[in-house]
């Protein structure tokens, strides 16, 4: 089990003081905050990509490769990568380029973004959200695989003959999650290539995401990657602790009263009963994550929202003191004593490239026909 | 095979005469149908107890227990009847909320019977003007009688009987008269990846 973090960038006044951060001490705290995951012993830090205020999170390889560099072993991923927006060349050679530096640690989690008029300021058209993340991804995918590109679509310029560099470290591309909250195609997308699913559900009831982790384990057996149970499932989560329960919930109310996507709706009691937020103990966090494999199965990566809504800094990295100390240790040994053995880990390079020696015989692999081509046909 | 009637109404009051005019419609149109030998059930959904539940899935995306059900048994529905009372010349701000949240395609081709309540009989083009757009957007079926009830027309003026019982046949007719559609659910049989990579294939 990988647990991790992901951060939307967000700048959010401290409603406690109406003070707010300015972009500069927000980038920079982001990398605080990602070295501090590293350093209690999380397995993940992701981070999302915005290119609208109040965020900070443009550039996000820049962001991860800055981190990378001050890092030795946590997982450096996105939450999400715009694959609608974003040109899928660039996503190749990024990403491509951070592997290489960060001698693997990357994976990627696809998403579609949540600002309108992001699309029209890429010179996409939100109508066309779906087609473009089955179109950009089926691209990116053949980029990562393939030494020489011939390639047409309805949403991009054509290539004859392209080579997307640097080739993958390894020549194995880096893992990608799916993400998506409510879109069926996109469980479909990532059954059909035997992609991870990643069911951001901190904002939505657990029954909806248990449909959308049962329809992508149903159609990851049905494309022939391994039994449903064997999918590759993460998760987002949300917590506020302290060692007092209610000492947890009165100091985090006020964030979640005025927080930028829930605020000044449902109660903090009504939303933590609806959704998976957890504000209490460490304990109730622990018990509460256990509980999400009850309608999810056993998964793979669990990431936590902890640093957004205005939260300073420093209670932050208190935050991740309490998550590193006293609930991974537990969610470790918990998951993985409840984990059946034919049910993988998530993918790493590493467990890659294994898996490539194996069934190719050789460390690099070469272009070679794949599925998306017959699809295409 | 059981004909699902769905009542929704905005009434504030307690008792409502929105609500009233709701009932009568309801009854009349229970009737109508059971004229066909099947059966009916009728289910109201009052949106004054939804009020917050439609305010909170305003702003959190995602609708809370009471409000999932009412969203659920309205898309389910084979006939509604909208009913709203008149506020500040158009239906009330929680009428459209609760329209606001509902999942899109839900109203496709649906019959749909607009009725509202006001004061006066000023207020009446109401229902032209501003619910039939609404759900002609959401490409509903509406029945060419829309029924408003003023409050004087509880009184003297048998009028209103005579709306009540036209439009409510309409409805029964123009629910008798669809085929059911088979419910498609994107999560039980979803759009295969080939076709999604190339749809005109």
């Amino acid at each position: 089990m990988q647990i991790g973090i992901f951060t939307v960038g967000d700048v959010t006044p401290d409603p406690t003081t109406g003070r707010t951060p300015t972009e500069h001490e927000r980038i920079k705290s982001t990398v605080a905050i990602a070295r501090k995951a590293e350093e209690v012993g999380l397995d993940v830090f992701a981070t999302g990509e915005h290119h609208n205020p109040p965020f900070i999170a443009s550039a996000p390889t820049t962001t991860l490769a800055y981190i990378g560099a001050q890092t030795e072993r946590i997982i450096l991923s996105t939450s999400t990568t715009l694959i609608t927006t974003d040109d899928p060349v660039l996503i190749a050679e990024d990403y491509a380029k951070l592997q290489h530096l960060t001698d693997g640690r990357v994976d990627l989690m696809m998403g579609r973004g949540n600002t309108g008029p992001v699309y029209p300021w890429f010179g996409k058209d939100i109508r066309d959200g779906i087609p473009l993340a089955i179109e950009n991804y089926a691209l990116l995918h053949r980029l990562w695989r393939e030494d020489v590109v011939d390639w047409e679509g309805r949403f991009r310029t054509p290539l004859q003959g392209f080579t997307s560099t640097p080739r993958p470290l390894d020549g194995v591309p880096p893992f990608v999650w799916h993400g998506s909250i409510r879109s069926p195609e996109i469980a479909e997308q990532a059954a059909y290539y035997g992609d991870g699913f990643f069911a951001n559900h901190i904002f939505w009831p657990a029954s909806h995401t248990q449909r959308m982790v049962q329809l992508y384990r149903r159609r990851f057996e049905h494309y022939g990657h391994g039994s449903a149970d064997q999918a590759i499932v993460g998760l987002g989560g949300q917590a506020f602790m302290r060692k007092n329960s209610q000492d947890a919930v009165n100091e985090f109310r006020p964030y979640f009263d005025n927080a930028p996507v829930y605020g000044h709706g449902p109660s903090l009691e009504d939303f933590t009963e609806q959704t998976p937020l957890t504000v209490g103990s460490p304990q109730q966090v622990i018990e509460r994550t256990l509980g999400f494999r009850e309608y999810a199965g056993d998964y793979q990566r669990q990431l936590f929202l902890m640093d957004h809504a205005g939260l300073p800094l420093k209670t932050v990295l208190e935050q991740l003191d309490i998550l590193g100390e006293e609930v991974v240790p537990v969610l470790r040994k918990e998951f993985a004593a409840l984990k059946p053995a034919h049910v993988p880990e998530a993918p790493t390079h590493a467990s890659l490239l294994a898996a490539d020696v194996v069934s190719t015989g050789s460390t690099t692999r070469e272009g070679s026909t794949t599925r998306e081509e017959e699809a295409e046909v | 095979m059981t004909y699902r009637v769905v009542v929704i109404s905005a009434g504030l009051g307690e008792p409502s005469s929105t609500r009233l005019l709701a009932d009568r419609l309801a009854a009349a149109t229970d009737r109508a149908l059971r004229l066909t030998g099947e059966q009916v059930s009728v289910e109201v959904v009052e949106l004054r107890p939804l009020a917050h539940d439609i305010t909170d899935n305003l702003l959190t995306g995602f609708p809370s227990g009471a409000l999932a059900d009412a969203l659920e048994t309205v898309r389910d529905a084979d006939a509604l009847i909208a009913v709203t009372p008149v506020f500040a010349a158009s239906y009330s701000g929680l009428f459209k909320s609760f329209f606001d949240v509902l999942e899109d395609g839900s109203l496709e081709g649906k019959p749909v019977l607009v009725a509202a309540t006001a004061g006066t009989a000023r207020h009446s083009l109401v229902l032209e003007f501003a619910m039939r757009p609404l759900f002609a957007y959401l490409r509903a079926d509406v029945v060419p009688t829309a029924v408003f009830a003023a409050t004087d027309d509880f009184g003297a003026d048998a009028g209103l009987s005579q709306r009540v019982e036209r439009a409510s046949r309409e409805l029964a007719d123009s629910v008798v008269g669809r085929p059911r559609a088979a419910a498609q659910d994107p999560f039980e049989d979803p759009v295969p990846f080939a076709e999604l990579l190339n749809p005109r294939a």
